[in-house]
């Protein structure tokens, strides 16, 4: 055993600021939205969603089987044809419309999406909603815009679109998801996670109240079979999943010999990369955000910590000493960094990976905090001593954990950054633009950060190399998966 | 008790940096209110000199800054709330101007709305030079636009040579329609509802040919895009730009949604600079 632990040293004790969920919403029961209402499932099959921070239930969602998929096809293989066939400002208006009611329930949304999924009530507010509404805003733009969008004089849509996405941003993934595939003609099936569906079946709502034609959206709530059910259904033009590695391979393996279009995003084991000649205050804030941010439930997270050997010490003092001063506990606390975990099935995965880290001689940190009684909850820990080939260099732990490598030149900083098998993202801290550069340019990964982290934007594509995916959202990128050029 | 009310009338202003004015000038012109005839239609209006030309040209530059600085995703929030509020007030310009007018003038605010975050990536790139360097080309607004607006339709033909300089990060200056002003200096009162700063638009009523003409030669405006269907005003437009290099583009009377959305890109390219950045990678 060799974890160590720090006495945090907090100057202040906060009086907790709990966020006010007296204005939420929320249904007993939600069933599955086809033909623009809701119903219950075929086999009548009702889960309760889970609070992860309680461990008590919220609601009960209903859990679409096989013959729930077919109706959504149908309706949406129905609406299709009208949805494309209007105007693309009037396609556009409706997106325009979903954009601003989620702007107008932002509240509502950031409080459900929390209460739901365990992230800090500050991510929900600040980051989540605020983005997912941002891209129907942006692509609702692109609807009368499509052929500057990707350069042709005509486009069509691809038909009917099957989108799976992740428990980390359900809300903001939904809207990735969507808002290209409207924007472009489709009608599209939904398929929110197991364990966060509510904010998924509040957007069915936002439909409703935009007055969405009946078919456009239908949203199937259910667990890794549903999502299988729909992915091998007949009927479907594209799949479009965000999610873990292993489940976008049986898709792609799935989808083998068949004309289904396919983009994936998936996993990955993201460098953030530190020179000696970096700002290093402000590169430990960006550390501290890329790992932490979302206790780690990020695709994109800087989970691989490379560090110039020169100033490894430096940097790790200093963020030892940041990661003493993070707040974790309750996710509805305005003042809170680190909520909970998602589910206990995703701290099982990150207990198992720490303790691979611990077994395979890794020097472990973990600072100490209070955590709560009730619910899911792992304190932001550090490895240090690790070497490329540890189970914690290699594999996706999707948790508060950071394990660092440090380099000496930065030639080995670049091999080591593209020794993954993943390539989503990576960042960057130097003071030298050029050398920034040359770096960004040598690196295998779908998007790096210069001097930032997880900075996410409607207008800037984002997606993966190598077995972190393919296809892009985001900006006119993101438009190319969702439509085919005629001419 | 109703029939018998004395009603409020409104008295027509020049919108300038934000500020609901009478000319300076103090002079004025009549104006009729369609469908009406008689002296029961008749309204005055402001008819604005070549001062309030200058007044508006130094409100649109102070404007400027601050304008072209929001990103774009909030100058698209801010058309669009233009949108809503236009539409909202759907009933009352369909009294002046006709209500397909005003609902393709709306769609024509949300149409440009969209481009505020796009046209960057259609206009601009990465160049992929042969030496070791980051190049890149980003369009940039060019900075005050001029607008000449046609006689009719008077709302269209305006909003929709405001929304492309407004999109791209301009701030405008427009001569209203001369023969039928009234539902331009309305649609000051819808802007100045919509969260568009003060001077990023002026609107200007009077003598299109007076106004014009201090207008385009006025050293401090960057663009004038006369869609007033006057060749020899045009004309005049032209060799007084030539006096500061002004980007000048001249265009008809755009008489329908189609027409104010089909060539949007050379809109906005009309309006914007190009300006190419260097940065070298390694090294």
């Amino acid at each position: 055993m060799t974890t160590e632990q720090q006495r945090t040293s907090i100057v202040w004790d906060y009086a907790p600021a709990p966020e006010a969920t007296d204005h939420v919403r929320l249904a007993d029961r939600y069933g599955i939205f086809i033909d623009g209402a809701f119903r219950d499932p075929a086999e009548s099959r009702y889960e309760p969603t889970l609070n992860p921070a309680t461990e008590q239930p919220i609601a009960e969602i209903a859990w679409a089987g096989a013959a729930d998929v077919t109706a959504a096809i149908d309706s949406a293989r129905a609406a299709q044809p009208k949805w494309a066939a209007l105007p693309d400002r009037d396609r556009a208006k409706y997106l325009f419309r979903i954009a601003r009611l989620i702007q107008e329930r932002a509240r509502e949304l950031a409080v459900v999406e929390t209460l739901d999924g365990g992230k800090p009530l500050r991510e929900s507010r600040d980051v989540d909603i605020p983005l997912a509404a941002a891209h129907f805003f942006h692509y609702a733009g692109w609807a009368d815009k499509l052929r500057y969008g990707v350069n042709a004089r005509e486009v069509a849509p691809l038909g009917v679109v099957g989108q799976i996405v992740p428990w980390n941003f359900p809300l903001l993934m939904a809207a990735w998801k969507l808002a290209p595939a409207l924007a472009c003609g489709n009608t599209a099936i939904l398929k929110p996670a197991e364990t966060t569906p509510l904010t998924a079946l509040l957007l069915a709502e936002i439909c409703q109240e935009a007055e969405l034609p009946e078919g456009v959206v239908s949203v199937l709530p259910g667990g890794g079979d549903t999502g299988a059910t729909l992915v091998r259904a007949p009927g479907i033009d594209k799949i479009a999943f965000t999610g873990s590695t292993a489940v976008g391979r049986d898709i792609q393996a799935a989808l083998a010999g068949r004309p289904t279009s396919l983009t994936l995003e998936l996993g990955g084991k993201s460098a953030n990369i530190v020179f000696e000649d970096a700002a290093l205050d402000q590169a430990v804030e960006g550390i501290v955000n890329g790992i932490f941010f979302n206790q780690g439930h990020v695709c994109c997270a800087g989970s691989r910590l490379l560090i110039q050997e020169s100033v490894l010490d430096e940097v790790i003092a200093k963020l030892w000493r940041r990661m003493g001063r993070l707040r974790v506990g309750d996710p509805l606390d305005k003042n809170t960094d680190v909520g909970a975990i998602n589910s206990a099935e995703q701290l099982q995965r990150i207990e198992t990976l720490v303790a691979a880290g611990e077994g395979e001689g890794a020097h472990r940190r973990t600072i100490a905090c209070d955590l709560p009684e009730h619910g899911y909850w792992f304190a932001p820990t550090l490895f240090t001593d690790v070497s490329p080939a540890h189970r914690i260099a290699v594999e996706e732990i999707f948790g508060p954990v950071v394990s660092v490598l440090s380099f000496r030149t930065q030639a080995e900083a670049i091999e080591k950054a593209n020794n993954s098998r993943y390539g989503l993202a990576a960042g960057i801290w130097t003071d030298k633009g050029a050398k920034a550069f040359e770096v960004a340019n040598a690196l295998r990964a779908g998007v790096v950060w210069q001097n930032t982290y997880n900075h996410f934007d409607p207008t800037a594509a984002f997606g993966g190399y190598k077995e972190s995916g393919f296809g892009r959202e985001g900006g006119p990128a993101g438009l190319r998966p969702y439509l085919k050029v005629v001419r | 008790m109703s029939a018998s009310r004395i009603s409020v009338r409104k008295t027509y202003k020049l919108w300038i940096g934000g500020a609901f004015v009478r000319s300076e000038s103090g002079r004025h012109d009549h104006a009729t209110r369609p469908g009406t005839n008689g002296d029961a239609g008749q309204v005055n209006i402001p008819r604005a000199s070549r001062k309030d030309v200058r007044d508006a040209v130094a409100a649109a530059r102070k404007a400027f800054g601050p304008w072209s600085a929001r990103t774009a995703y909030n100058r698209g929030q801010i058309l669009y709330r233009a949108a809503e509020a236009l539409e909202s007030r759907r009933d009352q310009l369909a009294a002046v101007a006709d209500a397909a007018q005003v609902d393709a003038a709306v769609d024509v605010l949300v149409h440009y709305a969209g481009w505020t975050d796009k046209f960057q990536a259609v206009l601009g790139g990465i160049n992929p030079v042969a030496a070791p360097f980051l190049s890149f080309s980003l369009p940039e607004p060019t900075g005050v636009v001029g607008v000449v607006a046609p006689d009719a339709p008077e709302l269209l033909g305006l909003v929709a040579e405001i929304a492309p300089a407004l999109a791209a990060g301009n701030t405008v200056v427009a001569i209203l329609s001369e023969a039928q002003p009234l539902a331009g200096l309305d649609l000051a009162e819808v802007l100045g509802v919509s969260d568009i700063p003060g001077g990023v638009v002026n609107l200007l009523s009077g003598r299109r040919t007076e106004l014009a003409t201090a207008l385009g030669a006025h050293r401090d405006l960057n663009a004038i895009v006369d869609a007033g269907g006057d060749a020899e005003l045009g004309a005049e437009l032209d060799r007084l730009a030539a006096e500061t290099i002004k980007r000048a583009r001249h265009g008809d009377a755009v008489a329908s949604y189609e027409m104010a959305v089909a060539d949007a890109l050379e809109r906005i390219d009309a309006v914007t600079e190009l300006k190419t950045a260097w940065h070298p990678v390694g090294a």
